[in-house]
């Protein structure tokens, strides 16, 4: 029988979560869910070397191998975070066994819903996946039962509702342009097939699918003025949950996104997606620079701040061509190894203090200082200070911008410094100055931290000529 | 297509948009319930009958979904849920209603004029089907910003996806409807399963926009 990675990549979390949801026992359930996100991420690196053929619902491009890749990268080292981190929290009696099994197996179906969406070469499968990624994060981000938690999941809820709605619509209205010319039935709604014939449809009705699943799967993006539900999720559920909905989910909506603008860059007569996008990565990137300025909690903080790097990584890709989609990958790539190291720091700095209020939080460097220089890093990392991975594709986008669009490039500039200023203001009282709240020794675990910290480090200086013709390669499929 | 083929399709179809408009004057939540199983009557007839004219038996599933979970398991429980938890059976409006009646006829004038200009490619029956179902997502989402009462909200966001499957059996030949409206199914059962087990009696209780004041981001 021959090894079929995708199968693997879908069925592993599926079994997975499975077992976890009948098995007792927090530490056991621990290590499966680490051994089950490392087989997953194993079966997506073999993706590189071996690809299975392309059927009606399941399609590996390198477009999407790029994503699970990653997906199922920091889907693994948060796994591992999140031993220590759930361990901890049974200890304080923040969660009890029963939740517990509940949060793994969720963590393992979110991990399937996640790479179906990337894998489906069908746009209704591709729908119903996100939906399904939607309903679990949902579930976890509710699961301290708090107030606030069933407060932000009821947003979350609403919000994400509405968006996965139109985004339906969307759908059915690229249905419906496809018909007249693919014909009725499956081959309509497949991505491969859509996208021979694309130039064919009707430009008018895939305008309008665009702004519906632009409003749609934007929801889920957390673009501004649509945000509105993604600084409570984070704030309120597990952060292990915070890092993967951050450094994933957000990327998994922005992927779906990139898919159906594909779809309208070959239909010369339709709308050009890239306005649009540029004009919402921008917003959201502004807004979400000046709101950093206000911010009491520190997962809100950094919650505005994926919102600011989900609008750098759309503008980038909004703007198109070969240097801007290379830099969009990049950043993208960058800002979840970060995001989810900043989250693993954070998730240890709440435990420890016991509280996320930034005004309860001080010295960080000097009573923890293994955590706290991991935290400085990663908001330098963030922030885009040189010579950090981030810096490098940020250059990028706003070099290639000053080449085609100067106006927008200031615009751009002057977003990342007010964020810049807004992130080192808020940390210089966590990291610096007089201790704050409870000292406590921290049980934490920092390899996965660190690891994603090397990693960004390492780009900054130095990426490997294959990785970079990978990228090339992917950012001319964008077109 | 045979002429009353398509005038009764049509008649639903419409229907469907009435009833959306009697469910935005509803000032009791028992009444708005009430008002909900008969646009999930009218949706589960207009499906059967679409599965009828085009011949396409899976959407008689849709169809009985349509009828026996939209129109009478999901009002059923709500009903006794909202009896249970003793929630509030007044709607809090933030607009009044003759504001929200008139947005709510521009909302369905957009959505023809946007619509059957969109789509004059395409067959009629699917171009009137698809204005007529916009319409009905326009009005579920007026309806979800005009209330304050969650449940209506939720009752906004069933009538909007209402409108979903409506253009999506209208959509000829779509393939998966039936799994995306199993899909659709399983989110709105989360929903009200949600309302109850959570138990955010206070969330229903109060005027809701206080809940959300007290929680607009930040703790102080």
């Amino acid at each position: 029988m021959s090894f079929d990675a995708v199968a693997g990549v879908l069925l592993i979390p599926a079994l997975a979560a499975a077992l976890l949801a009948a098995l007792p026992g927090y530490r056991t359930t621990a290590r499966i869910n680490v051994v089950a996100t490392t087989l997953t991420f194993l079966c997506a690196l073999s993706l590189f070397f071996h690809r299975p053929p392309t059927g009606s619902y399941l399609l590996v491009d390198d477009l999407n191998a790029t994503f699970i890749v990653l997906t199922t990268f920091v889907g693994f080292t948060t796994s591992v975070f999140s031993a220590s981190y759930i361990g901890h929290e049974l200890e304080t009696g923040r969660l009890t066994p029963p939740f517990v099994r509940f949060y793994h197996a969720m963590y393992q179906v979110l991990m399937f819903a996640m790479n179906l969406a990337l894998v489906a070469n069908n746009i209704g499968l591709m729908w119903v996946a996100i939906e399904l990624a939607t309903l679990t994060t949902v579930l976890m981000v509710g699961l301290y039962r708090t107030h606030e938690a069933l407060e932000a999941a009821w947003k979350y809820f609403i919000l994400g509702s509405v968006g996965i709605a139109l985004a339906l619509f969307g759908t059915i209205l690229v249905y419906m342009a496809a018909r007249p010319v693919v014909g009725e039935g499956l081959d309509a709604m497949v991505w491969t097939v859509l996208v021979k014939h694309a130039a064919a449809f009707d430009p008018s009705l895939l305008d309008l699918a665009f702004v519906f699943l632009l409003l749609g799967y934007g929801t889920k993006v957390g673009l501004a003025p649509l945000h509105a539900w993604l600084p409570d999720a984070h704030a309120e559920g597990p952060t292990p949950i915070s890092a993967v909905l951050s450094g994933l989910l957000l990327n998994v909506a922005l992927y779906a996104l990139l898919r159906f603008k594909m779809l309208l860059a070959v239909n010369t007569a339709a709308l050009a997606p890239g306005p649009l996008m540029v004009t919402l990565g921008l917003i959201s990137l502004v807004f979400a620079a000046f709101m950093l300025y206000r911010r009491r909690d520190i997962k809100r903080m950094f919650a505005y701040s994926s919102i600011e790097h989900m609008g750098i990584i759309t503008f980038a890709f909004g703007m198109g061509g070969p240097l801007a989609n290379f830099a969009g990958l990049l950043h993208m790539t960058m800002h979840s190894l970060t995001k989810s190291a900043i989250f693993f720091a954070v998730g240890h700095v709440a435990q420890v203090k016991g509280t996320q209020r930034i005004a309860d939080i001080g010295g960080l460097t000097v009573t923890h200082p293994v955590l706290g220089w991991g935290l400085v890093l990663g908001v330098v990392a963030i922030a885009g200070l040189p010579p950090l991975g981030i810096f490098m594709s940020e250059f990028l986008v706003v070099s290639s911008t000053f080449a085609r669009a100067p106006v927008l490039a200031i615009i751009l500039v002057f977003g990342l410094l007010v964020g810049l200023a807004g992130l080192f203001l808020r940390l210089n009282g966590i990291a610096f100055g007089e201790p704050r709240g409870p000292q406590g020794k921290a049980t934490a675990s920092y390899v996965p931290m660190f690891a994603h910290l090397a990693i960004v480090f390492a780009a900054g200086i130095y990426i490997p000529p294959a990785l970079v013709a990978w990228f090339q390669n992917v950012a001319g499929l964008l077109g | 297509m045979s002429r009353l083929d398509f005038d009764i399709a049509h008649l639903l179809a419409g229907l469907l948009v009435l009833i959306s408009f009697i469910e935005l004057y509803q000032d009791r939540l028992y009444a708005l319930l009430n008002v909900y199983a008969a646009h999930a009557l009218v949706l589960a007839a207009s499906v059967a009958w679409q599965a009828f004219i085009q011949d396409a038996p899976h959407l008689y599933l849709t169809a009985a979904i349509a009828l026996s979970f939209k129109a009478i398991v999901i009002p059923v429980a709500l009903h006794r849920i909202i009896a249970r938890l003793g929630i509030h059976r007044e709607i809090e409006k933030v607009v009044g209603v003759g504001t929200t009646m008139l947005a709510g006829m521009g909302l369905v004038a957009l959505s023809m004029v946007v619509m059957l200009r969109v789509t004059h490619g395409a067959d009629p029956l699917a171009r009137e089907d698809l204005a007529f179902a916009l319409s009905v997502v326009l009005l579920g989402l007026l309806m979800m910003v005009t209330r304050r009462n969650a449940v209506s909200q939720v009752v906004g966001f069933m009538s909007l996806e209402n409108g979903l499957v409506l253009a999506a059996t209208g959509a000829k030949g779509m393939p998966l409807v039936v799994e995306i409206s199993v899909a659709f199914s399983i989110l709105i059962a989360f929903i009200v399963i949600g309302i109850f087990l959570f138990r955010i009696r206070e969330r229903f209780d109060t005027v809701d926009v206080q809940a959300l004041d007290r929680y607009r981001g930040e703790r102080r």
